[in-house]
């Protein structure tokens, strides 16, 4: 459904140009929901943003349903971290959710529908006309969720949604998005540094290496379809996955490290 | 508890400092033989003759008149204009200049011209008080669209919301926040120009009959005109706030739970 080919993304031009995309190349099935994980700094928003039509990549291309993107795609929705400054903080959470709707042309009852169902399926319906100021974080991005929701996207993406928000929060997100995900049907990518919320997230995960970004492995998540905070956890398949994802990154990350070295010894063994 | 007292006190020192400083006024001025400082009371008795209501037809709602148009036809025109130049960076620097240059004059020294091209008229005065208020909300649009946040600009984007509806229901508000800052300067100018403008070859108005009352040495009816000028600039900055804190309401909640 999603395809990207050998996308490049680099940043400024001659000596001051920042390679932040090297090659990728990977694809996303319907209904998949893929977890792309790696060290930070590398490139996962870029990427991101090349998905959503935000950012033109330098080379190579992402096509959704075979058509390439190079701008916004109409049933694409994007969840950002910074929910505090997503959200239109003088619209009230009906507005905020109500307002992407506008220019579907609906009809005020389809879209009030669709906002009340959206609200309702992130738990926030007595909150319908409180402003996002009023509510905690979780629940702002709750509100961020369910805009993208009401959106009817059949793919939406997730940058490190829960990355600011606390724990507690955090988990009890994971799991919504696992129920929404599943009454709506959405194909979800998402984009995080957790590994521990990779693989309890994801259908698959694809790794990122350090820029320039290219995929280090793509792995498939064999455990339950439906996930529980302590049974999945507590799961040996989870402990190896999660090891093996955090192995795969570390081995990268040390591994870029030493391969400088070695060139260098001589030369100063030289002089 | 105590922070409810610090108010209770703030309240009562901003009613009682003015009326202290009145009594004070009035006991200096009770049995003043200086001409050009007439007992207090003198004033005030001269100042109820003259505007409630006597010259309110004549004087003061032309005043209110020209700088309700002036003040307006700036707002309009400084935020279709800011808004313009906010989203589009090649007008912004191609405008840079010009509007730097048009803001640097001082706005008195256009009164010459605008009778010249204008006349003495109505017209003219409400040029130059909408001429001068302007700039500062121009430039305050300008920057509060350029300041909105990169995040909010990506949402608005990756849904798709172009054209009037990015332009009225989110680069407005979010740019409001600024654009009443510099309402606020504009206001306080639109009445320092009502006065000058009307000092200058008019007919009547406030500034007019501050004037005139000097020329005519009509010192109590001068004063009460200044008295008059002063509450007029309370007032209008009082009202401003209020409508201020109703509409921005949003931005003070969004401001307070950030720091928070």
């Amino acid at each position: 459904m999603l395809k990207v080919d050998h996308l490049a993304k680099t940043y400024g031009e001659g000596d001051d140009a920042v390679r932040a995309i090297g090659d990728l190349e990977f694809e996303v099935g319907e209904n998949e929901f893929v977890c792309i994980v790696g060290p930070s700094g590398c490139g996962k928003t870029t990427l991101l943003k090349c998905m959503s039509g935000l950012l033109a990549p330098t080379r190579g291309e992402i096509r959704l349903h075979d058509r390439r993107i190079d701008g916004p795609p109409e049933r694409m929705a994007l969840v950002f971290q910074e929910y505090g400054r997503s959200l239109y903080p003088w619209m009230s959470v009906r507005q905020n959710v109500a307002f992407p709707l506008r220019r579907k042309r609906l009809g005020r009852e389809i879209a009030a529908e669709l906002v009340e169902r959206a609200v309702e399926s992130v738990d926030l319906t007595g909150f319908l006309d409180r402003y996002p100021w009023e509510l905690s974080g979780g629940m702002q991005q709750r509100v961020a969720i369910a805009r993208a929701l009401a959106y009817q996207p059949e793919i939406l993406l997730m940058d490190e949604p829960f990355a600011s928000v606390d724990a507690q929060t955090r988990a009890d997100l994971e799991d919504l998005i696992l129920e929404v995900r599943r009454q709506y049907g959405v194909t979800v990518v998402f984009v995080t540094h957790d590994i521990d919320e990779s693989v309890y997230l994801g259908d698959r995960i694809v790794v990122l290496t350090p820029a320039p970004t290219q995929v280090q492995e793509t792995l498939d998540v064999d455990l339950p379809a439906v996930r529980d905070q302590l049974e999945t956890k507590e799961d040996p398949e989870f402990a190896r996955l999660r090891a093996h994802v955090y192995r795969s990154i570390k081995r990268k990350q040390t591994a870029a490290e030493p391969e400088r070295a070695p060139e260098e010894q001589p030369a100063t063994a030289r002089s | 508890m105590t922070a409810r007292r610090e108010r209770w006190l703030g309240a009562g020192l901003e009613v009682t400092v003015p009326i202290l400083v009145l009594v004070i006024w009035g006991l200096w001025s009770a049995g003043s033989e200086t001409y050009y400082f007439p007992p207090l009371t003198d004033i005030l008795s001269t100042f109820a003759d003259t505007w409630v209501f006597e010259r309110v037809g004549s004087d003061v709602v032309p005043s209110l008149v020209r700088m309700g148009l002036g003040f307006g036809i700036a707002v309009v025109v400084a935020i279709a204009t800011g808004l313009l130049l906010g989203m589009s960076p090649r007008a912004r620097r191609s405008a840079a200049p010009i509007v730097e240059f048009l803001r640097a004059i001082p706005p008195p020294a256009l009164l010459p011209f605008a009778i010249l091209v204008i006349g003495v008229g109505n017209s003219m005065k409400v040029f130059i008080i909408a001429f001068v208020c302007i700039w500062p909300i121009l430039l305050n649009t300008v920057d509060g669209v350029t300041g909105v946040d990169p995040t909010l600009r990506e949402t608005t984007r990756v849904y798709g919301i172009t054209g009037p509806d990015r332009l009225w229901r989110v680069m407005l508000p979010a740019a409001s926040p600024q654009i009443f800052a510099g309402m606020r300067t504009s206001l306080s100018l639109a009445l320092i120009l009502m006065v000058i403008s009307e000092m200058v070859a008019s007919t009547n108005g406030i500034g007019y009959f501050v004037l005139q009352s000097q020329r005519t040495f009509a010192i109590p009816e001068m004063w009460s005109g200044i008295l008059l000028l002063g509450i007029l600039g309370y007032t209008l900055n009082g009202a401003f706030m209020l409508i201020e804190r109703r509409v921005l309401r949003w931005h003070r909640g969004a401001r307070a739970s950030a720091l928070s």
